[in-house]
């Protein structure tokens, strides 16, 4: 069966409480969970006190600010801290979300609370391993496939053609909708998620693209398609506004559209 | 659950383990018979409870009487069928999330179909019989 409970050495025990800064007049309470691989202990959930006067107001700059001033040990990914990049992606205060685009002062009622992204195999601290959501991107063969010989300048497309595309290349694979997605957490082995099928629509839709069907043969499975049950936690999750669910549901469309 | 700890310890690639054994090329007639029924059974709900309403409180040659008309008892038949159907596509659904174990799972996905067909043929048999005054 599905294993509903957290494995016995994932856990959460303890944590330690950070001394507040000394001279800060205004802090902010950051509860962070923390696990390394090297100790052996069970993960933890540590409490730091970030001075909001010295720091800038995202989540990101908070968790930068305690790694510079409380604690380097702290590990998390970062890149671009404007919500281009995608690798800051966490769950904060029970939402996926980007650490870089989420205002600290959004947070409401308490402190601030920081997991990794949820239901992934965790490296260290805040960073999940996404070998498998990389893979199942690569699954899609995300690329133009043709067999019509190469234009010898471009690859032509209408104006109306490329606005199907809105809405979909804009995904920066940062996982925040397939970690939300209960089904992904239940069938992540067989169920490609949200975003890869996102991904997928976005090609199947590319108006240069002459392999649609063979995509769709690629998809159409109980498991890679069909396990999407339109819960719609990735429309929610998605911190670059985007529906994975609409997506999908326009991939089931076609796969019904070339039967009938 | 930490890296060290992840289930499929094998040395095959990434890819390699989603891709697995390829799609099954299927789901999409599961899909669009689920839609089917669903909208059949929302379409005869009300007519369903009317007929329902009718044979309340009635005893057994009542209740024939009612059953033997033949629009009635066509109503009656395909509600069966497509909630039978929809039960089945259902819980198949179900099963396929949370049943994890191969072997649990074909057994529960073969009793689910046996179970559906058994109250299907119950039903019709009963309104058959009922409808046929026997």
């Amino acid at each position: 069966m599905v294993e509903f409970a957290l494995p016995k050495n994932s856990k959460i025990t303890g944590g330690k409480t950070w001394p507040k800064p000394a001279g800060a007049t205004e802090t902010r309470e950051f509860r962070v969970y923390r696990w390394n691989p090297d100790d052996g202990k069970n993960p933890s959930v540590d409490t730091y006190y970030v001075d909001v006067n010295d720091c800038g107001p995202m989540v990101l700059d908070g968790l930068i600010w305690i790694k510079n001033h409380i604690d380097p040990s702290l590990t998390f990914r970062r890149s671009c801290r404007e919500g281009v990049c995608g690798s800051c992606a966490m769950n904060i205060d029970g939402q996926n979300t980007l650490a870089c685009t989420r205002s600290m002062h959004d947070v409401k009622d308490g402190a601030v609370k920081i997991n990794p992204l949820p239901h992934q195999p965790v490296v260290k601290d805040l960073v999940p391993d996404l070998t498998n959501f990389y893979a199942q991107y690569a699954s899609v063969e995300p690329w133009l496939k043709t067999t019509s010989p190469t234009p010898q300048k471009e690859w032509r497309q209408s104006h109306e053609d490329r606005e199907k595309l809105d809405g979909l290349y804009e995904c920066i694979l940062c996982a925040c909708c397939s970690t939300s997605c209960p089904s992904y957490w239940w069938n992540s082995d067989r169920y490609l998620g949200p975003a890869a099928l996102l991904q997928a629509n976005r090609w199947v839709s590319d108006s240069r693209d002459e392999a649609t069907g063979e995509r769709l043969d690629n998809l159409e499975d109980p498991f890679r398609l069909y396990r999407c049950h339109t819960i719609m936690n990735c429309a929610k999750a998605c911190p670059k506004g985007l529906n994975p669910a609409e997506a999908i549901a326009e991939l089931k469309l076609k796969m019904v559209e070339r039967q009938i | 659950m930490s890296v060290s700890d992840t289930p499929k310890r094998s040395m095959r690639t990434p890819l390699g383990r989603v891709r697995n054994l390829g799609a099954a090329h299927s789901g999409t007639s599961d899909f669009w018979r689920q839609r089917i029924t669903a909208v059949a059974m929302t379409l005869l709900m009300i007519p369903v409870i009317v007929i329902i309403m009718m044979l309340l409180g009635r005893n057994q040659a009542g209740a024939a009487q009612i059953l033997g008309s033949l629009p009635i008892a066509v109503i009656l038949l395909l509600f069966i069928f497509a909630s039978a159907w929809h039960m089945k596509i259902g819980m198949q659904v179900v099963i396929e999330d949370y049943v994890h174990n191969e072997k649990l799972k074909l057994v529960s996905i073969m009793l689910n179909n046996f179970f559906s067909i058994a109250v299907a043929l119950a039903s019709t048999y009963a309104i058959l019989k009922l409808s046929s005054g026997v």
